[in-house]
């Protein structure tokens, strides 16, 4: 198995706060890796400077070997525009908050990345789009607009939207904590299934039996450190650091 | 004279009412644009200068502004005034406007979502690809009520033209008022200014339908 992402020695403050601090990971090609904690632990942050969102102050990123942003003397150097852009095109992400293009029909959501940014044929994305809107469930929604979608089926758009680009490897940055209870479940089977197809995807969740279900690895982070790591049985089922027993403990009294 | 000789000697000028009124919107809604984003600038000196420029063209009279690009640079240079005011009248009606639709551009654009050019970028659209199919089409149904607002002003401050004495419909009106000491021509012109708002209402309706098939 090859590294798709890694990140060596991440570090990233705002102001005089420190999110992240010498945080390494990396992820491996079909691998789903879950990362677990408490808000305000990093979690989103490193989600964010992974897809070039956020820049990192110190620290390797590197997908697939192409360094878009190499440590030199304890600062990242960033990669010129050009390279970024193309590994852009390595990475899908899908947010909390879904972000899908209101003005454009869930089509067009789909479709015009492939078509503006890789520049491919309109019959042909055209055609993917809708068998990925298939396997979403969502082919009779292709000309709704997203106003007219619940929570749910917006989300899954948006997965869509990722998937549309060929990713490399997917994040998702909690991609339920937006949605009632009842509409998680068909995100998350959405994503399981996807995890099947040996999609590489590294998840920020706060569904606990969800990550210990589907992910190959579980990484708890808490005050912008990696806590505990593991096979995520271990990791939740049987945690050793006083901080993730007491982490899970809350979130089983809720 | 008769009403109707005032409305046919009003409607020469009408020409240079609708002069005014389309050359003023078709610089001023760019212009508007670009200060809107100077205004926005990471760079602080353009930021400056542009909300300064937006500062003394919003907090300053109109028809001061007239006077002082139509007569400006007699006073100031020894140069002769413009025969023809129409140049003069839409420079200042341009730069007057620019400054307040670039304000309700920047409000527009600012009221867009962060993860819109987020989902963009992630996506690999460069910035000005983001700019013109994710936020502009967006701004613009947003802000079309305000626009609106400033358009329907812009067909009643034509009438600001007669303090340079361009012949528009409002300035023959007042000539005509005095010379025959008559209130009329200021109700012709009432009449005429109410019934192109109906139109400028009713084209903007439009638009504004147009851009209602999303939320």
């Amino acid at each position: 198995m090859s590294k798709l992402l890694e990140i060596n020695h991440c570090r990233k403050h705002f102001g005089t706060t420190s999110v992240l601090e010498d945080l390494s990971l990396s992820v491996e090609e079909g691998q789903v890796l879950s990362i677990i904690g408490p808000s305000g632990s990093g979690k989103s942050t490193l989600l964010r400077c992974a897809t070039l969102l956020e820049t990192m102050d110190g620290g390797d990123l590197i997908y697939l070997g192409n360094y878009a942003a190499r440590d030199e003397g304890g600062r990242s150097v960033y990669a010129p525009p050009a390279e970024l852009q193309r590994i852009r095109g390595m990475f899908g992400l899908v947010f909390q908050n879904f972000n899908l293009f209101p003005h454009y029909s869930v089509l067009k959501n789909v479709m015009e990345a492939p078509m503006l940014v890789q520049k491919r044929e309109k019959s042909e994305v055209r055609a993917e789009a809708m068998a990925l809107l298939e396997q979403m469930g969502l082919a009779d929604k292709a000309d709704a607009y997203p106003y007219q979608l619940s929570g749910g089926q917006q989300q899954r758009v948006s997965i869509a939207r990722a998937l549309a680009m060929n990713p490399k490897i997917l994040f998702f940055d909690e991609p339920t904590s937006a949605l009632d209870p009842e509409l998680t479940g068909e995100i998350l089977r959405v994503i399981r299934k996807l995890a099947e197809k040996k999609m590489t995807m590294v998840i920020v969740t706060h569904e606990m039996m969800f990550a210990r279900d589907v992910s190959d690895w579980v990484v708890f982070m808490n005050d912008g450190v990696i806590v505990e790591q593991g096979d995520p049985r271990e990791v939740i089922d049987h945690p050793t650091q006083e901080r993730t027993i007491q982490f899970l403990r809350r979130l089983q009294e809720k | 004279m008769t009403i109707l000789t005032m409305i046919a000697k009003m409607s020469e000028g009408l020409g240079r009412t609708c002069a005014i009124f389309f050359l003023t919107l078709l610089f001023s809604l760019p212009l508007g644009m670009v200060v809107a984003l100077l205004r926005m600038s990471k760079n602080r000196v353009v930021s400056a200068i542009t909300k300064a420029y937006i500062s003394v063209l919003r907090g300053t009279p109109l028809m001061l502004q007239l006077l002082a690009v139509t007569y400006g640079p007699f006073y100031l240079f020894g140069m002769g005034v413009a025969r023809e005011k129409l140049v003069p009248v839409i420079i200042a009606f341009a730069l007057n406007y620019a400054a307040y639709f670039a304000e309700i551009y920047r409000g527009g654009i600012e009221s867009i979502s962060r993860g819109q050019d987020e989902a963009a970028e992630v996506l690999g659209y460069s910035r000005f690809q983001c700019f013109m199919r994710i936020i502009l089409p967006q701004v613009v149904k947003r802000i079309l009520p305000s626009v609106t607002n400033e358009v329907v002003t812009l067909v009643k401050d034509t009438s600001m033209a007669f303090t340079v004495a361009y012949q528009e419909m409002f300035t023959i009106g007042k000539q005509i008022a005095n010379s025959q000491t008559s209130f009329m021509p200021f109700v012709i012109a009432g009449v005429f200014y109410f019934l192109f708002n109906a139109a400028v209402a009713f084209v903007m309706g439009r638009f504004e339908k147009r851009l209602s098939y999303y939320r």
